[in-house]
């Protein structure tokens, strides 16, 4: 009996030193403004999810009195059982008055916590909530205008290869995914017609989805033996549509094996770190501006529901106080193909040069822009199918 | 009260064994345990809206435990569990995709739940018939119909049930609110879902000691030889056992569907199934405290989701920590079995 009430009381003495432990950290230091920020993927994925992590620091670093609260891996197959409105509360209980969810996958869950916190700001990055009508008044929507980047990601991919066969590895297939593989074959088309002079019929461009925006084992294909499979049958560029850096990976093993291939990554600027033989370049997110401008705005009092789609900043695309998107180039890119990637970029920050000009055609041969027609963003943003020229699945088919 | 401190105090060895084997890999990974610990307890019960979180992920994890205490009384592994309750999930949403456009969703949202029993009992039964009349071990046969399970899931959710435009493994498309199960918005919570796990607590526990069914499940599974010689039919019973494990299982998948998720997607049954074996044999496959160990685990789930963010680790360690305390009892059990043994010879 007696082991036992002391048992008890050792029990009730641990829990009671804690509490006493925490409760001192509340006090002095003036009240940070919290954002807090769910990340779809690894904090440190060297893709997508750590592009938005390090806007998360530069946010830190930038707008002083802030401070940042991050989850990672925020998906039903990392973390079983837990929902995006549930990862709210727990954020807005521990004090973020902003909160920003950064995938696709995450678009109704955040919407439901918005309309459940209406106190709190909300931003969903790559999504049309508020396009669409459906997003409450504490909710933004962001983006970068990826689309350049993706442009200028498949000219360089063009310039570079050999075989004439560009392979792209995508996420999952829905609007933004279908844009982003088009807007890589037209930087591809332009290179390989008004650069190569060659005919468009003989660029191959194969696109290849995996199912989600990374591998999950057992449930999507493996974008590793997706990219195996690309530089197995003569694809010797394999440009990345998903969060994770598995092109880059298997192209520095082909190149060990003696293959001359080349992998372009995505999203975040230091992708291409440690693959200087195989790596082209990167076109990457920089949400930092992004995120300052809501942020800014929510504690200002001058927030407004909003959709955001950020371009370039022409002067420097690699401008990171000032450029949503950017194009590192990687040290494999020759000398050459680099001027004309520079000069290609130039041109698309002047009025001259437009992609997305008709006439182009869907891949089932219906019109998607007429002769001379330039397209609007809700165009683009909501294509319905890849562009005739373009290998794979669309979606709808 | 008195069993439940009994029982407590009888598994003092394995909370000990296990909480220092965590503590061990928490300092070799050069965290603190306290604060581990403290994050876990302050995640899981240190609001209400916490608790209510824990009790989401109670109520599938004790409907689960339910069931596979009848398979367990009778001396089946159904660790199909798993694939009962994906099955019960892909009925559930069949059941609801045909409300969509109708004006009764209330009707739909229990047929839904019907649906996901008949799901869970199905695909139980096939793995207890292999096991009658084919002679297959039901553990191969439910991990194969797991897998079996989660291929149909995400054939359809790639295939037939895809969004429209859209291919992705994310999931389908999200239910309109009026076919989710009503829930208290400010706290996030069912109370149908909740009456039900209690109810299947209660029946569970009355089923198992006061009926006929409960004495033979428990006769078959102590000595199903003799059981058979008294004019039991073993068979007939498994296949009982696995139609009620199966049917909780599936009630479970509805659940996740209905009030959780509120669409299919793969990971829809969260593991809560190979949890609640575990939840079963920790609790010594005793009714009146599967409730409580199930409550603790899914604190240690809910929690652990505080250790990547406020201490930057993994949040596997529930993980470790719930694999720990069962290894543990499994241990001790037979350490204490060995000592008697011993005492006995001398």
């Amino acid at each position: 009996m007696v082991k036992k009430t002391v048992l008890v009381l050792c029990i009730i003495c641990f829990f009671v030193s804690l509490s006493s432990i925490c409760s001192g950290k509340a006090f002095g230091a003036a009240k940070p403004y919290i954002f807090g920020l769910l990340l779809v993927g690894p904090y440190n994925d060297r893709g997508y999810s750590q592009s938005h992590y390090e806007g998360g620091k530069y946010v830190e670093k930038t707008v002083s009195g802030t401070k940042m609260l991050y989850i990672d891996k925020v998906n039903p197959g990392d973390r079983p059982g837990v929902t995006i409105p549930q990862l709210v509360d727990d954020m807005v209980e521990k004090g973020a008055r902003f909160i920003i969810a950064n995938s696709d996958d995450m678009k109704d869950g955040i919407r439901e916590a918005a309309f459940m916190h209406p106190d709190i700001y909300f931003v969903h990055c790559s999504g049309d909530d508020v396009l669409t009508g459906k997003a409450p008044k504490n909710l933004s929507n962001l983006f970068g205008r990826m689309e350049y980047g993706k442009m200028i990601a498949g000219f360089a991919a063009a310039l570079t290869t050999k075989t004439g066969k560009i392979g792209y590895l995508g996420p999952l297939i829905n609007e933004e995914t279908r844009r982003l593989a088009a807007s890589c074959y037209l930087g591809a088309k332009y290179a390989w017609e008004k650069v190569l002079k060659k005919n468009s019929n003989d660029l191959k461009f194969q696109v290849t989805w995996i199912g989600f925006w990374f591998n999950i084992p057992g449930v999507t294909a493996d974008p590793t033996q997706v990219a195996q499979n690309f530089f197995n049958t003569g694809y010797d560029v394999v440009v990345s549509g998903i969060d994770t850096t598995e092109n880059v990976v298997v192209a520095r093993q082909k190149r060990m094996q003696g293959k001359n291939v080349w992998a372009i990554p995505y999203d975040y600027e230091g992708a291409c770190e440690g693959a200087d033989d195989v790596c082209l370049g990167v076109p990457y997110f920089n949400w930092g501006p992004g995120y300052v401008r809501l942020i800014k705005a929510s504690k200002s009092g001058n927030w407004k529901s909003e959709w955001l789609w950020l371009d370039p900043d022409w002067k420097n695309i690699n401008d990171h106080d000032s450029s949503s998107i950017g194009f590192a180039a990687g040290p494999a890119l020759p000398s050459k193909a680099r001027q004309h990637t520079d000069d290609f970029i130039k041109r698309l920050g002047t009025d001259k040069l437009n992609l997305f000009k008709g006439p182009l055609y869907y891949q089932d041969g219906s019109v998607f822009l007429k002769e001379g027609e330039v397209a609007t963003d809700k165009k683009i943003w909501y294509m319905k199918q890849l562009l005739k020229g373009m290998a794979g699945q669309s979606g709808t088919l | 009260m008195r069993k439940f401190i009994r029982y407590f105090f009888g598994i003092k060895l394995t909370l000990i064994a296990a909480f220092s084997f965590t503590t061990l890999i928490l300092l070799l990974s050069g965290a603190s345990p306290f604060a581990a610990y403290y994050h876990i307890f302050k995640g899981s019960l240190g609001s209400w809206i916490k608790f209510a979180h824990v009790i989401a992920a109670w109520i599938p994890l004790t409907l689960c435990a339910c069931g596979l205490l009848y398979t367990f009384r009778i001396g089946l592994w159904n660790i199909g569990v798993e694939g009962q309750m994906m099955m019960g999930s892909v009925f559930t949403t069949y059941a609801l995709r045909l409300g969509i456009e109708s004006h009764h969703p209330v009707l739909f949202l229990v047929l839904s739940f019907a649906a996901g029993l008949i799901g869970g009992g199905i695909w139980a039964l096939i793995a207890g018939f292999l096991k009658t009349k084919g002679g297959v071990n039901e553990i191969f046969a439910g991990l194969g119909l797991n897998f079996v399970a989660q291929g149909i899931i995400l054939w359809l959710i790639f295939g037939p049930w895809k969004r429209p435009g859209i291919a992705s493994m994310s999931g389908t498309a999200l239910f309109p609110p009026q076919l989710w199960m009503p829930y208290f918005s400010s706290i996030r919570l069912s109370p149908v879902a909740l009456s039900l796990a209690l109810i299947a607590v209660i029946l569970t526990a009355l089923m198992l000691r006061y009926t006929r069914i409960g004495l033979s499940l428990r006769a078959i599974g102590n000595n199903s030889h003799a059981a058979y010689l008294f004019g039991l039919k073993p068979g007939r019973y498994m296949l009982l056992a696995m139609i009620f494990a199966g049917g909780f299982a599936g009630l479970a998948g509805s659940i996740q569907v209905t009030g959780v998720y509120h669409r299919l997607l793969p990971a829809i049954s969260s593991n809560y199934g190979y949890l609640a074996l575990l939840v079963v044999m920790l609790a010594n496959y005793n009714v009146w405290i599967v409730p409580a160990v199930a409550l603790f685990f899914a604190c240690l789930n809910v929690g652990s989701i505080q250790l990547p963010m406020m201490l930057r680790l993994d949040s596997s360690l529930s993980g470790v920590i719930q694999g720990a305390l069962v290894l543990a009892t499994l241990a001790v059990h037979a350490w204490q079995i060995r000592s008697k043994d011993k005492k006995w010879v001398n």
